[in-house]
């Protein structure tokens, strides 16, 4: 469903700040896959997901959806493909619109834009029907402005907004990071059912070894622009965070560097 | 006093088309949340177009709609240098800007172009103002009319979108390149007519006629809001009224500092500081007087005072 083939991207080539992000990365998803990716600081995580989102392109290699190479095409194209959730609450939603012109925008994502109006009733109904199973009581605010929600919420709307048409792949780049425990497990159990019960193939990178344990199917374990270590099934399951501590520093001959993802 | 009263029409038409213009700013500084500085050049390119148009012998309506096109273009200009050539957005604005200073002298063949409303058939003159001022309303209805549409359709949306989350938008497969030159395109283009419609007024189009154009938009948009910004809720269509009825306030306020004897050199020095005084409000409000800054205040006050007493102790 995806493969990334060889994939390579250094930041700032040729200066001081030269910063090899993906030295190599290959890796191929089956559909329905669901990845937790984990890793140190700088290991290369979100630019793996940034890499496949197609904010800037790769240096080499070859990046395909369905057999599809779309390496090529810029963001707002491969969009078409892809639902995305960010860490930063801010970025998945336009605050100073409503929670229903969110969801419209969201719900014409790969469409051609028209010059019909931008929402209708249909669609009004389907959206409060979706925001009610969020149980945040989102759907009794449907034309309130964005901004006066919670991070949480916010965060869930995304998710919501990423997954109305469903996308071939969802990207999750540490979307509960920025959330206090007790909202960051709703949102993560919220992930949960939608991705099964639409059965999406997911990326979600986390800091939490715990979480990148206890969901999905498959973890990968970056270090250096690399992917170091790659689980799934029954193996991944019998996982625990000190046999990953310890398999990350027998691959990387280092003790693993992400303060959050030991305190946590 | 009466005199006073009787400049009041005068102020009120100005008022409206400079309103107009401000609706065209409204576009991208507050729906696109772009600073562009090409409405200085694009008022006068309007305004000479139209004027060049008339004299030559054609008809006022097609006049005006070359007005809007060259604006168009000049928005596509800017555009073009922001989006495909990554210029700031601001620098694009002010290139365009000079671009248009020469492209203006050029069509009017000269710093002015005569446009006397006793010689020719207008629209609006200030020669009649009962009738401008109708005229006027119609024309500011029917563009808010035509706005409002627009951006409620799912392209409009996305133009909105652009504006309030670049990073959102092109997650959601927006063309936020494209969105923004559209916006440009049309905030432009109604720029563009109310130049014509000020050359038409004043019966004259001039090379300066649009400096400071850009102050004058952005105090009608924040005058608006700040009188009547509470009534819009979150009415599109009122918010664009208050924009045309900020422009008029405007414009009143600026006919009585004349009357009171203001040494009307000093107007556009006035106007800029007050604009820039309307503009720090949000952020002096965040900075100063929000629950966040007191508490980091009392923080730091407490903190200071603990201090104090433990150097006593000692």
């Amino acid at each position: 469903m995806l493969e990334l083939i060889d994939v390579k991207k250094t930041f700032n080539p040729g200066t001081v700040n030269a910063k090899k992000a993906l030295q190599g990365v290959d890796l191929h998803l089956k559909e329905g896959d669901f990845v937790t990716i984990i890793g140190g600081n700088g290991a290369g995580k979100s630019t793996l997901l940034n890499a496949v989102a197609g904010l800037w392109h790769i240096d080499s290699g070859n990046i395909k959806i369905d057999g599809k190479s779309v390496a090529s095409l810029s963001e707002h194209k491969r969009a078409k493909y892809l639902g995305r959730v960010f860490q930063d609450p801010m970025l998945g939603t336009a605050a100073t619109m409503e929670i229903q012109e969110n969801l419209a925008i969201a719900a014409r994502r790969g469409d051609h834009r028209t010059l019909k109006w931008h929402i209708s009733s249909k669609e009004k109904n389907y959206f409060r029907e979706l925001l009610a199973t969020l149980e945040l009581g989102l759907e009794d605010r449907m034309t309130a402005k964005v901004g006066l929600l919670s991070g949480g919420q916010r965060q869930a709307l995304t998710l919501l907004m990423a997954t109305l048409k469903d996308p071939k792949l969802l990207l999750l780049d540490e979307h509960t990071a920025a959330l206090d425990p007790k909202t960051a497990k709703k949102v993560l159990d919220i992930t949960d059912s939608i991705i099964a019960e639409k059965n999406l193939t997911a990326m979600m990178v986390t800091h939490n070894m715990k979480d990148a344990i206890a969901h999905g199917n498959r973890l990968i374990m970056m270090h250096e622009g690399r992917i170091i270590f790659d689980v799934s099934g029954e193996e991944k399951k019998a996982l625990t965070v000190e046999a990953l501590l310890e398999k990350f520093s027998r691959s990387s001959g280092e003790e693993f560097a992400n303060d959050r993802a030991l305190l946590s | 006093m009466l005199n006073y009263f009787e400049s009041l029409p005068a102020a009120v038409a100005q008022g409206i088309i400079w309103g107009i213009m401000a609706i065209g700013v409204y576009i991208t500084y507050k729906i696109l949340d772009i600073a562009d500085l090409t409405v200085d050049g694009t008022i006068c390119t309007g305004g000479a177009v139209c004027a060049v148009l008339v004299v030559s012998g054609q008809p006022v309506w097609l006049a005006l709609i070359v007005s809007i096109i060259a604006g168009m273009l000049a928005g596509l200009l800017t555009g073009i240098f922001h989006t495909f050539m990554g210029i700031p957005a601001i620098l694009s604005g002010i290139l365009t800007q000079l671009i248009l200073w020469s492209v203006n002298l050029k069509i009017m063949g000269g710093a002015n172009q005569a446009l006397p409303a006793t010689k020719y058939n207008l629209l609006i003159s200030r020669l009649n103002l009962d009738r401008s001022i109708i005229i006027l309303e119609v024309v500011a209805l029917v563009l808010i009319i035509i706005l409002y549409w627009f951006f409620g359709t799912e392209f409009g949306a996305s133009l909105r979108a652009t504006g309030a989350n670049l990073n959102m938008s092109r997650a959601q497969g927006i063309n936020t390149s494209f969105t923004k030159i559209i916006g440009l395109v049309i905030s432009n283009g109604i720029v563009a007519l109310a130049g014509g419609l000020v050359s038409q007024y004043n019966g004259n189009a001039s090379i300066t006629m649009g400096q400071g154009a850009i102050v004058t938009g952005l105090a009608a948009v924040i005058i608006g809001e700040a009188l009547f910004g509470w009534l819009c809720r979150n009415n599109f269509a009122l918010k664009l009224i208050v924009v045309c009825i900020g422009g008029i306030i405007y414009y009143i306020v600026y006919n009585t500092v004349i009357f009171m004897g203001l040494d009307s050199d000093l107007l556009k020095m006035i106007a800029a500081i007050l604009v820039a005084i309307f503009l720090a409000m949000p952020y002096w409000k965040k900075r100063y007087f929000s629950n966040a800054a007191h508490a980091e205040k009392k923080e730091l006050h407490d903190s200071q005072k603990a201090e104090k007493k433990k150097a006593k102790g000692r």
